[in-house]
């Protein structure tokens, strides 16, 4: 059996932004105009990656790594530098109907919808610039509905709407016309954990329902881990790892954590691994992984112990690892 | 095309109920509409009469008549996307536009549209008033007001499509405010607004034929007072016929290339 197209591929795409370049000062500002600098910032340099029909992939990086500016690309906003990326077979700069019938990008510090109508009627203007059947429009808005909560939203204005509920309207709205391919960017800034929580599940679900391909990115590491096996990793524009997330664990955390709860409250464990928690006897200590049998093995034979558990360490441990290497 | 007629209601329904919202904005706009032509009126009706009641061709009632059509020519025509689009650009509202199947010019003709239906509610009354209080002379043939709605249209069309390229200047450099008024500076000028070109001398009246103002509002605005002659007419809607073709194609060459370098430069 062939195997099936990817939806998303991306082969060496690169964006390189010029940016006037000037001092400060009234002098310089009177250079710049008779004799305009400017440089070359490479924001992508030549990634690769590719992702399947169906799947869910985080795409990570500090602030200025290149994320939103390849999410950009991928949907059409952008034009690319060098290389070419593909979405659903289409070049995404073209920006072709087919192709952005088939899309969404949802920005989190971005609204689309109209500030001073009910959320409704927001929805109704995208049923129409969409083109999408009725009653077909009316059974998505339904299930949006059911899914993300927004019965007692619709009638409101956007303006009466608290950031979180504004959010999943947002999120319902750009879902309208059952996209194929959802670039998500911070799609779950600034909400609290609860709202959080229900974006993730909806975005599960949504994934399962439709079969939808997914490309994340987010600050906030629960979302990955919730949502996403796969990640892309990039800093300063260059891809640095694309493989599942417990693979990024393993590969970049050189440490275990592991939990030992004692009898006689806390001795000294300081000679077993190094200390980085203390509370309520229960320590957590750091241990190079390869020591981890090891270590277990001394503390059980020599310490009173009530409880342990090895864990990897948090995945912003992890993620701040791989960027520090880098 | 029939998903277009949808597409174009419920934008028109839609951009109503934002309008709404505005009332107040709305109405200092309209203030302003109308001072402006009250101010032009006052001006030009004292001097006819300090002329012992004529300037060129026109009395204070011509001159009544002239504009208070000319503040409707202005209403029903204006646009305000030289203003808007450089906050659309700098403040990235320009990019959802971009990735919804719909060339946003249609969006922009709906909201135009709908803005200048609301606002009729006002203007119609006003034009009451001033009729009331200014006592214009306005006598138009029958032929010339049926005439008047495809010349009305054409104005309206090819404003629009020469300002929506215009304001594409955005695009490029979001600077554009001095460009913008530099454009309104000639539009006064030009297209009949500061004084009715009759009154210019030849060379200026010649100029003006040249150029696309007049064509948004003095031509409109001429006819519908009676003062063109059917032959006179036909030129000039085939003037405005070629302006819309002319704006149409740059609109639409500048909007691929302002595309592609906004798409260059990012939000």
């Amino acid at each position: 059996m062939a195997a099936q197209a990817p939806a998303i591929n991306v082969r060496d795409l690169s964006k390189t932004y010029e940016v006037p370049v000037r001092e400060g000062g009234l002098g310089a500002a009177l250079k710049s105009l008779v004799q305009r600098q400017t440089r070359h910032v490479e924001a992508v340099k030549q990634i690769s990656f590719a992702v399947a029909p169906g799947e869910i992939v985080g795409f990570l990086g500090p602030n200025g790594a290149g994320k939103t500016t390849s999410l950009k690309m991928l949907s059409g906003l952008l034009h690319p530098s060098g290389g070419q990326g593909r979405v659903l077979g289409f070049e995404p700069f073209k920006r072709q109907r087919d192709f952005l019938r088939q899309i969404t990008l949802v920005m989190g510090n971005r609204n689309q919808l109209l500030w001073d109508i009910p959320v409704i009627d927001s929805f109704e203007r995208n049923r129409a610039i969409y083109r999408l059947e009725r009653s077909a429009y009316r059974q998505t808005v339904e299930e949006l509905t059911a899914l993300l909560d927004l019965a007692a939203l619709l009638d409101k204005p956007v303006r009466n709407l608290s950031l979180g509920e504004r959010m999943k309207c947002e999120i319902a709205a750009a879902l309208l016309h059952k996209p194929q391919v959802l670039f998500l960017d911070e799609p779950t800034i600034g909400l609290d954990v609860t709202m959080q929580r229900r974006i993730r599940a909806f975005l599960t679900e949504y994934n399962q329902r439709y079969g939808a391909t997914v490309l994340l990115t987010s600050h906030y590491m629960a979302d990955v881990e919730a949502l996403c096996k796969r990640v892309v990793v990039i800093h300063h524009g260059l891809l640095l790892f694309d493989g599942q997330l417990t693979e990024l664990v393993q590969r970049f955390s050189p440490h275990k954590t592991i939990i030992v709860e004692l009898e006689n409250g806390h001795g000294d464990l300081g000679n077993y691994g190094e200390i980085v928690a203390s509370s309520e006897g229960r320590v957590s200590l750091r241990v190079p992984k390869a020591e981890t049998a090891q270590v277990t093995g001394r503390l059980l034979s020599e310490q009173p112990v009530l409880d342990l558990t090895v864990e990897d360490p948090p995945i912003e441990d992890v993620i701040e690892e791989v960027f520090e290497r880098a | 095309m029939r998903g277009l007629a949808d597409i174009y209601t419920t934008l028109f329904r839609t951009d109503l109920a934002v309008q709404f919202q505005y009332r107040a904005a709305m109405a200092i706009w309209l203030i302003g509409r109308i001072v402006d032509t009250l101010v032009f009126l006052s001006v030009w009706t004292a001097v006819a009469r300090s002329k012992g009641g004529q300037v060129g061709d026109f009395s204070s009632g011509d001159f009544a008549a002239y504009y208070i059509v000319m503040m409707m020519m202005g209403h029903l025509t204006f646009t305000w996307f030289m203003y808007e689009f450089e906050y659309r650009v700098r403040s990235g509202a320009f990019s959802p536009l971009l990735l919804q199947p719909l060339h946003p010019v249609h969006r922009d003709i709906a909201q135009n549209i709908s803005y200048k239906f609301l606002t009729l509610a006002v203007m119609l009354p006003t034009v009451g008033l001033m009729v009331w209080i200014f006592d214009p002379v306005f006598d138009p043939p029958t032929w010339a007001i049926w005439a008047a709605i495809p010349v009305v249209l054409l104005a309206f069309l090819m404003r629009f499509f020469v300002e929506w390229a215009l304001a594409l200047v955005a695009l490029w450099t979001t600077r554009t405010a001095a460009a913008n008024q530099l454009y309104f500076a000639a539009l006064l000028f030009f297209s009949g607004q500061m004084a009715p070109l009759s009154l210019l001398p030849e060379w200026l009246q010649t100029l003006a034929a040249i150029l696309p103002f007049r064509w948004m509002l003095a031509f409109p605005t001429e006819l519908l007072l009676g003062r063109l002659t059917p032959t006179e007419v036909l030129w000039g809607a085939a003037t405005q016929v070629a302006w819309l073709g002319l704006s149409w194609g740059i609109m639409a060459a500048v909007w691929s290339r302002g595309v592609r370098r906004y798409s260059a430069v990012g939000s």
